[in-house]
């Protein structure tokens, strides 16, 4: 792990990079990491989030900013920008169910090429993939998602970069952190080690590559 | 009584002891006010939450606490959070008890559509096609016409969100249930006959000999 200013830890991704962004509806988002994103107008990126938050909110912003040519998620029924840009053909949206889509993740993060769920069987969301039956029961086979950069927001950091999280700010921040080639955390606090009790850790400090100072 | 507490009390009937629920948002969430306080539920929020409580007090919200639509809620004594593999497994590995979600159309063989107009609203699924497909038990709480149109279908016109059939229907005007197979009118709300209830709804409804009036 190594510690950077978020300008440093910005400028390592390219445009056109394929970006995890942890959150729900904005909460646990890492919104220093999103705010030089549109500082430093990253654009073309492929967005991977759970929910496309509001307008000025969490990923919401970098659809405000019209940087996302790609958008894979479960919902994006609150944030107007983005229904508008999928309408024009600004950004193409893929619709996951949010079960599956973090079992996708999961998956990419675990080594596995995919998942067998019983969700979206008969329904628009089978079109186009494997139905595999198994013991009578229909599933449908979901690939694994991973990704070049996962921006990750913690509660709790320490200085070697392991990490907890508070209340429902957890959400999808541990699984996306397995699955991208460079994982980088803000934390609310960042203590020193031994602050989080081992039996507390939910990421573990080798996952993670740049852990952002507070300034 | 208005529409929507006449549906949350009625569903709120069904909720047992010890049961896990999961609420969906609208008149769903309505539900919770509607637990007798010495009915202990657990109520699980998807975005990695059981233990759901009522809106804060003022200056108690924390930003890091928030249901699936981003509000401020509590946690009540004994709650518990986790992520949201976690939240998905529980909704997917049956081990929520009942999910109480929103519709557009269910139709006569129980199938629930409640996530896409085509050209018109793609809000997107976000967890209820897990909940419908994983829940042990599936209410669905909506109006029963929407301006003057049934959402009470021969067939689901809309994409439907799981290929399971749900388990009830609670609307403004009567309980329809599915559990002969067949979709069966069970009860009329206060004040509403079956012929009214017929004259807005599209499925062909089952008509037992005795039709009781919902307890609210």
């Amino acid at each position: 792990m190594k510690a950077v200013s978020v300008e440093e830890a910005v400028a390592r991704i390219p445009n056109g990079a394929t970006v995890m962004v942890g959150g729900f509806m904005g909460v646990g988002t890492p919104e220093r990491l999103l705010d030089e994103l549109v500082r430093q107008r990253k654009s073309e990126l492929s967005i991977i989030s759970n929910d496309a938050a509001i307008p000025g909110k969490g990923v919401g912003k970098l659809f405000d900013a019209a940087l996302v040519s790609t958008l894979t998620t479960s919902h994006i029924g609150l944030n107007p920008n983005v229904q508008k840009q999928m309408m024009a053909n600004q950004v193409a949206v893929n619709l996951v169910p949010q079960g599956t889509f973090v079992e996708r993740i999961r998956a990419g993060g675990c080594g596995l090429g995919g998942v067998l769920t019983p969700t979206g069987v008969g329904t628009m969301v089978e079109e186009g993939k494997r139905r595999i039956d198994i013991d009578g029961k229909s599933f449908l086979l979901e690939t694994a998602l991973r990704s070049d950069f996962a921006l990750i927001h913690a509660f709790l950091a320490d200085y070697l970069g392991n990490l907890s999280y508070a209340l429902t700010a957890r959400n999808f921040n541990p699984v996306m952190a397995m699955a991208a080639d460079t994982v980088i955390v803000t934390a609310e606090n960042i203590v020193p080690v031994g602050v989080i009790a081992p039996d507390h850790v939910i990421t573990p400090a080798p996952l993670v590559d740049y852990l952002i100072a507070n300034g | 009584m208005d529409a929507q507490s006449i549906i949350a009390r009625r569903v709120a009937r069904e909720l047992r002891a010890g049961n896990l629920v999961n609420l969906g948002i609208g008149i769903p969430t309505l539900v919770a006010n509607f637990v007798p306080s010495d009915l202990k539920v657990f109520f699980q929020s998807e975005n990695g939450l059981i233990g759901t409580g009522p809106m804060p007090e003022q200056g108690m919200a924390h930003p890091l606490l928030t249901d699936a639509g981003g509000r401020a809620i509590s946690a009540l004594p004994g709650a518990s959070v986790f992520d949201s593999a976690m939240s998905f497994g529980l909704i997917r590995g049956g081990h929520v008890d009942i999910t109480v979600l929103g519709g557009l159309q269910v139709d006569a063989e129980g199938h629930l559509a409640n996530w896409m107009i085509p050209g018109k609203m793609v809000p997107g699924m976000g967890g209820a096609m897990d909940l419908v497909t994983g829940a042990k038990r599936v209410i669905v709480a909506m109006q029963h016409a929407a301006k003057g149109k049934s959402k009470i279908v021969q067939k689901c016109a809309l994409p439907l969100t799981s290929s399971r059939r749900v388990d009830l229907v609670v609307t403004d005007m009567a309980v329809i249930s599915f559990s002969d197979g067949r979709i069966t009118l069970q009860e009329t709300a206060p004040g509403v006959t079956v012929a009214e209830v017929l004259a807005v709804t599209e499925a062909d409804l089952f008509i037992p000999a005795n039709v009781p009036q919902m307890k609210i």
